[in-house]
């Protein structure tokens, strides 16, 4: 046990820090914190994003996992930690290219045509095009399986009509990886087909959705009559189910990380500099008893996190033992930031000006956090995950699954 | 400093050989310690299972971290916790704290080479039980209010309690003497010596109260070192018996999940119910958590690293949340049997207490945790 890097894990990291010095400089303490997850992008922001990569793509840093016929490097998961971490170091851009680089073109590699492959491909690993996902509806966030979003054949395309919600990038995007219902007839996993959509498509209307944080990172994406040519569709017709398991799979890898923002360390210079009755926060035993069983939890999550790292070193898959990061991480985060603006008393409702710590932060945390914990699986059914996939309890009991899509209520 | 910012974590787990020895570790427990075992000194006037020791020695698990040349196994900390991981699944009735993780490790830590060499070999080879004498009275232990006094190479006093009192042959005594509180320690079958044993919620452990009378005694460490070596002392213990409060809790959950899944109610396995399937998760999150965080008390440990203070606070209160939320589930999922004599939930809930206890409780190491994070 120990917390060294193996010999090769060394050298690929020098490696990987002599390119990163040779094209950019190191992130200093006072730099203005990038936009995050959820975030509104800016145009400039896209087009810094876009150059970047395409930089990292000449010199072969660009999707170091994928295959090298694909463009990648064939680079293992524990070298891809390495990678993001060093990155992270430097002054870079954020990766707006996450959901399509992580997830929609490992499932245009296992699922897609010879053509959409050569298409599509190299363009996103080069960041030329960007990608977004066309998933979750308004009646199908857990249930994805019953999403209602239609398309009907007629002739070489497909029509497309419904609505799909919590896209985000749809607004920058250049294409997006869509679910829809092809037979209502069939049982609700059976009757899905997976499309590429080009989104400039006439007859798509993306609006903004405005979070309780007031950033507006997500958009609806409304359908109306949309043409997809059959040569978009991905799998076989009815067969989407099986893409969009690859596509979560992908998900759960490509989150991960991103542990930035505020932590033990700000809440204590929050205890520190707080008055307090007769002296300051940090002195009464009631906050002191609190502080240490957040702290005691978040090295927990963050030991946690060394240890699939060491999985991932050892070649090891992590499986969805994983999940519980988000699950103890985000109320952790939201409780913490509550407790913060508890330790300031009135002065907690104030998010900016003098009185606001750190410019407000503790105050958007606690409007940040209700939304972390239901993207990407709500906590309830991240423990249904753990409860099934891990301990191997028995699965809920479905009375939807073997119906006819179009009898079951809704 | 945390370690946290110095880098990129690559191994943090324990090696294959480690693992092996657990492995053997636990084959041997399965075959001769059962839940049964336990019970049986809990159902005994028995203070601890004496053939389960007597194997334990054998084992080599007593002078695990004693140097060769002293007749231990000369292992290192990351095999201590294994053991102590193990011992912790079978609920073992031996005293491996008070002999193993305080005795010995506090003669490892402030004995002068004469006294290691007279006192490490029996520890190590488990002919003498060692213990921990400090506590004098209720609530948590505070270096100034120790009224035991050190002269002339005598100790008087009475300490309460004692884990393991009646077993053990020697203590390690925090006393006051002229230049401040100091650690001396004591054989215990001298005639100047009373001790008795008090009820204790878990039965399958000890409690007592020994009186000393100017019994006679040698100072380890300097004068007046004592509080800072307790602080050190307790740090080092609270990282081992974390992995025993781990293994309890481990095992305690996998009891349950095991009877939640063969348990029938409205014709479906309980386990089926999503009301339990999340109370399950829950419990599984936490152990989890105190997982990693032991994991960082062993790496500390080993290393003796400036981070043991943050480290120990950190493993030794996630594990003593993780396994009294397994336990107090463990009642209440296996329903009106679980309450019963009869089954054995309750050897869990009261070991659970008994480790919970032993070095002090959440409260104090809550603050302990918070005095380290400012030191650092």
């Amino acid at each position: 046990m120990d917390f060294d890097d193996t010999r090769e894990e060394a050298e690929f990291r020098a490696e990987a820090r002599a390119w990163l010095e040779a094209h950019t400089t190191l992130r200093q303490p006072d730099d203005a914190p990038e936009p995050g997850m959820g975030d509104e992008a800016s145009q400039d922001l896209v087009a810094r994003a876009k150059d970047w990569q395409g930089i990292k793509a000449d010199s072969g840093w660009a999707c170091i996992t994928w295959p090298e016929e694909f463009g990648g490097r064939g680079a293992s998961a524990i070298q891809n930690v390495i990678w993001n971490q060093e990155e992270g170091r430097y002054r870079t851009p954020p990766n707006i290219f996450t959901i399509g680089q992580g997830m929609l073109g490992p499932t245009i590699m296992a699922h897609g045509s010879p053509t959409q492959k050569e298409r599509y491909l190299k363009k996103m690993l080069r960041g030329e095009e960007v990608w977004c996902q066309l998933f979750s509806e308004p009646s199908a966030g857990s249930d994805l399986a019953g999403l209602r979003t239609r398309a009907v054949r007629d002739g070489d395309d497909w029509i497309v009509n419904g609505q799909k919600i919590w896209t985000t990038g749809a607004h920058y995007s250049d294409y997006g990886m869509l679910l829809t219902r092809t037979d209502p007839g069939a049982p609700k996993h059976a009757g899905i087909t997976y499309f590429i959509v080009d989104m400039s498509s006439p007859g798509i209307d993306i609006r903004p959705i405005r979070q309780i944080n007031g950033a507006t990172g997500f958009n609806e994406v409304f359908f109306s009559d949309v043409r997809i040519p059959d040569g978009n569709r991905v799998g076989a017709e009815n067969d989407g189910w099986r893409g969009a398991i690859t596509t979560l799979m992908n998900e759960r890898a490509a989150i991960g990380g991103g542990g930035a923002g505020l932590g033990i360390k700000e809440l204590i210079q929050l205890l520190r500099t707080t008055p307090y009755g007769d002296g300051v926060a940090l002195d009464d035993d009631g906050i002191r008893q609190k502080l240490a069983d957040f702290h005691a939890r978040s090295t927990g999550l963050q030991y946690t996190g060394y240890r699939t790292l060491t999985a991932l070193s050892r070649g090891q898959t992590p499986g969805p033992e994983s999940s519980i990061g988000k699950l103890v991480g985000a109320p952790l985060r939201q409780e913490m930031a509550a407790f913060a603006l508890e330790v300031l008393g009135a002065a907690g409702t104030i998010t900016g000006g003098d009185l606001a710590m750190e410019h407000g932060a503790w105050q958007r945390m606690y409007l940040t956090m209700p939304g972390l914990r239901l993207a990407g699986g709500t906590d309830e059914i991240l423990r249904n995950i753990i409860a099934e996939r891990v301990l191997g309890l028995p699965a809920e009991v479905r009375v939807d699954k073997d119906k006819p899509f179009s009898e079951i209520p809704h | 400093m945390l370690r946290s910012d110095l880098g990129e974590p690559m191994n943090f787990d324990f090696s294959e050989d480690q693992k092996l020895l657990q492995k053997t570790a636990r084959d041997f427990l399965e075959s001769n310690a059962p839940l049964a075992l336990c019970r049986s000194v809990l159902e005994s006037n028995e203070t601890y299972s004496s053939s389960l020791w007597k194997g334990a020695a054998e084992m080599g698990w007593l002078g695990a971290v004693v140097p060769e040349e002293y007749g231990g196994a000369g292992f290192g900390h990351l095999e201590l916790s294994l053991l102590a991981y193990e011992v912790g699944r079978a609920l073992a009735p031996i005293p491996m704290s008070s002999s193993v993780y305080l005795a010995t490790e506090a003669i490892l830590l402030a004995g002068d080479a004469s006294q290691r060499e007279r006192l490490l070999p029996p520890l190590a080879d488990g002919s003498t039980i060692g213990t921990y004498a400090v506590a004098e009275r209720r609530g948590p232990v505070t270096p100034g209010a120790i009224e035991t006094r050190f002269e002339n190479g005598r100790v008087s006093g009475a300490k309460v309690p004692v884990a393991d009192a009646q077993a053990a042959q020697l203590a390690v005594i925090a006393a006051n003497e002229a230049q401040g509180l100091s650690l001396v320690v004591a054989h215990l079958d001298h005639p100047s010596v009373t001790r008795i044993s008090l009820p204790c919620i878990d039965g399958s452990r000890d409690q007592g109260r020994i009186e000393f009378s100017g019994t006679p005694a040698e100072r380890i460490g300097a004068p007046g070192a004592g509080a800072e070596l307790l602080a050190q002392i307790q740090h080092r213990a609270a990282v081992l018996v974390a992995f025993e409060q781990l293994g309890g809790a481990e095992r305690a959950f996998e009891l349950t999940r095991e009877f939640c899944m063969q348990r029938y109610a409205f014709g479906r396995p309980i386990a089926s119910f999503q009301a339990l399937k999340h109370r399950m998760a829950d419990m599984y999150c936490a152990l989890e958590l105190a997982r990693s965080n032991a994991y960082y008390g062993a790496w500390a440990l080993h290393h003796d690293a400036p981070e043991l203070a943050e480290a120990a606070c950190v493993a030794r209160i996630s594990a003593t949340e993780a396994m009294h939320l397994a336990t107090t589930e463990m009642i209440q999922l296996y329903g009106g049997v679980g309450y019963t004599w009869e089954y054995d939930c309750h050897l869990f809930y009261r070991r659970s207490q008994w480790l919970g206890l032993l070095l002090g409780s959440l409260p104090q190491w809550r603050e302990r945790l918070v005095q380290a994070l400012e030191a650092s």
